[in-house]
């Protein structure tokens, strides 16, 4: 294999991994707080998509203000399913929320069928930033280097978030006990509500970027990457944000260097990636940057 | 109250004759939803215009399958012991037909496939018949295009290997291409990705790096093989790309954009190049309801339909097994895509047309005859 070959490789993992890890931080922050897995994020995932699409195709939107609007309107939809279906379900046995959550899932994946229409549409690329950068012969997404500007600017933002705000310290106090967190004067409610709005925004977010350099959206485009997520989530410490952000790059990296140095097993990286999780989680049960 | 529901079913059968049920189960969303829907087209034309079949009429009922092989099982299952579908139409994609005619076979049901290419559709099973032609010959068309109009002398495929389409296809192609190149090497590699993946930069990385002449992308998603090609233009290859039937959709232009300029691909109709008066006839009335040109799929759908109730017709009851003998009779039907004659398999013989992407559109190349 020649130099530029696996540094083209590179690239590709770099690229798909900075794209997953974004997915996998989203999910792993309404975890962290709620505890609850939230198996509907690859639906708002993909509603996120939508709202841009038709921003742009009803409004005329440009298509900076159409991401703006898309951002805002699923954070609204991610309040209003916790309120919905979460919600009601708060003392009750952590599995009803779980059946909830992929009750919620199926849901937003048949409404968007009848309401959008099953088949795929195309997503709008901005000429602005669909450009491909030539360094040495190898080749680089402009995408992809404003999804890595991106990804460390949430991650530096989710960072001050929860540790030096106010708001923070209440998501930390509820990660750990509801009921003492509210003996303590924490408005569980309108934390909880905080923490889906931002999980809701990260996952519009990460679907913008996602739908940019994957340009086909579809009902059901987010069980793929939903999927993917929750595994980095796994991976990197259920909870901990930097540990999605390495989860979801190692699932990136692995996928494509798995295709680059092993090209018979291309087809079986599912295969792989869970390989990798069983391995990681015989030796840390936590993944890598739980706490015990 | 309960002598209304006998009086209801006495009054139906003197009152109005018994409809006779036609099942179609096709995707109508999910990854392959495009080809579901534009072959719905042609049979809702078809329903349309043939309505009655032994003085009574016929009953349309269309069962979703959602791309998916389980509820392609579940979808004919349904036809025909919920509806009571005495023939069944269907579907769009061999991954989810195989499972389908499976089920058809076994309940003893007629289907008739519009589109489905892989041999194992219709192999073995006495049942299942098809309006088009089969990837052993469509693979040949497409290594024989490479080989002597593209003057192509190596290859490589990129194949789904979750879809027995695109791993069958992949196999007849690259039986031919060795063949024909008299070179048993000219096949350079076989890369695989499974349905769903959206990111081939690690797969059109290693292509690129054999350096071949043309790649061979038999997707089953048309959407995939449209992203595969965007990516492979973004990491600046030159390739001539080659594709098959799955192709033909809308979105494969839509999603694919400038990239997909000048890929070819094997197909079933074209309407610059037809082969009957019915065909004639079929774009007419066809234009006339969309205004628009029918796709292929749309006229394999008219054709299914068609021969369905022309099978009925001969049959002369409504009897599954009655329009099974029919439908293995069939002897130089007119349909809009050509002459059908179905052989042992239950399959029809039917020329290949070749298309280009020219200007955003798909474009009329050649024809391609089988050889016996």
């Amino acid at each position: 294999m020649s130099w530029t070959l696996f540094l083209q490789h590179l690239a590709n993992g770099v690229a798909l991994g900075f794209v997953f890890g974004l997915v996998a931080i989203g999910y792993t922050l309404v975890y962290g707080v709620v505890k609850l897995v939230n198996f509907a994020h690859g639906d708002i995932f993909m509603m996120a998509c939508f709202f841009v699409y038709y921003g742009i195709a009803l409004f005329s939107f440009p298509w900076w203000l159409s991401f703006l609007c898309a951002i805002f309107l699923t954070a609204l939809l991610g309040i209003s399913i916790e309120k919905v279906a979460y919600k009601p379900l708060r003392d009750a046995p952590r599995i009803s929320s779980l059946c909830s959550a992929i009750g919620m899932s199926f849901l937003l994946e048949n409404f968007a069928t009848v309401v959008f229409g099953g088949r795929q549409k195309p997503f709008y690329q901005p000429q602005i930033l669909n450009k491909t950068l030539n360094i040495g012969g190898v080749r680089i997404q402009l995408v992809t280097i404003v999804t890595i500007v991106v990804s460390i600017a949430v991650l530096l933002f989710l960072n001050y978030l929860v540790y030096k705000t106010k708001m923070g310290l209440a998501m930390r106090a509820l990660s750990h006990d509801f009921d003492t967190a509210r003996l303590m004067g924490i408005n569980v409610d309108k934390t909880i509500t905080f923490t889906f709005a931002i999980g809701s925004s990260l996952a519009a977010i990460s679907a913008i970027f996602w739908a940019l350099r994957y340009p086909q959206i579809w009902p059901f485009m987010g069980v793929f990457p939903g999927w993917r997520a929750f595994t980095a989530a796994i991976i990197g410490g259920v909870g901990s944000i930097k540990g999605a952000m390495t989860g979801g790059f190692l699932i990136g990296m692995i996928s494509i260097m798995l295709v680059a140095f092993l090209p018979d097993l291309a087809g079986y990286r599912d295969a792989f990636i869970f390989i990798v999780l069983v391995f990681v989680l015989l030796f840390k049960p936590t993944g890598l940057f739980g706490e015990a | 109250m309960r002598w209304v529901i006998p009086l209801l079913l006495v009054a139906s059968v003197v009152f109005a004759a018994e409809p006779i049920v036609i099942g179609v189960y096709e995707p109508m969303t999910g990854p392959y939803a495009a080809g579901g829907q534009m072959t719905m087209e042609g049979v809702y034309l078809a329903h349309e215009q043939v309505k009655e079949v032994l003085g009574r009429p016929i009953e349309l009922v269309l069962v979703d399958n959602k791309s998916d092989k389980v509820e392609a099982s579940n979808a004919v299952a349904r036809l025909i012991e919920y509806h009571k579908a005495v023939a069944i139409i269907g579907s769009y994609g061999s991954a989810v037909a195989i499972p389908g005619s499976e089920v058809a076979n076994k309940l003893g049901v007629p289907m008739v496939g519009c589109s489905p290419t892989n041999p194992l559709v219709t192999l073995g099973k006495p049942f299942a018949f098809r309006v088009c032609f089969i990837d052993p010959f469509q693979g040949t068309v497409m290594a024989q295009f490479a080989v002597e109009k593209l003057g192509a002398k190596t290859a490589v495929v990129i194949q789904d290997i979750a879809s027995d389409y695109s791993v069958g296809l992949s196999h007849y192609f690259q039986e031919a291409f060795k063949k024909l190149t008299k070179n048993n090497k000219s096949v350079l590699g076989v890369i695989s990705y499974q349905t769903g993946d959206q990111d081939f930069t690690a797969q059109l990385t290693f292509a690129n790096s054999k350096n071949p002449d043309v790649i061979f992308i038999p997707a089953a998603a048309y959407g995939e093989a449209a992203l595969i090609i965007k990516q492979a233009r973004e990491l600046g290859m030159k390739q001539i790309f080659l594709g098959g039937d799955t192709w033909e959709a809308p979105e494969f232009l839509e999603v694919g954009g400038k990239a997909v300029e000048g890929s070819y691909f094997s197909t079933h109709f074209d309407t610059e190049a037809t082969t009957t008066p019915k065909a004639a006839e079929f774009i007419k009335s066809f234009r006339e309801k969309y205004g628009k040109d029918p796709s292929a799929f749309a006229a394999l759908g008219y054709d299914a339909y068609m021969l369905v109730v022309d099978a009925i017709k001969r049959a002369g009851k409504p009897d599954p097994k009655a329009i099974r003998d029919a439908l293995a009779a069939t002897k130089n039907f007119e349909g809009a895509t050509g002459y059908i004659t179905l052989d042992q398999n239950g399959d029809a013989i039917k020329d290949a047309v070749i298309r280009v992407v020219k200007d955003g559109k798909f474009v009329y190349v050649t024809t391609v005859r089988p050889t016996e």
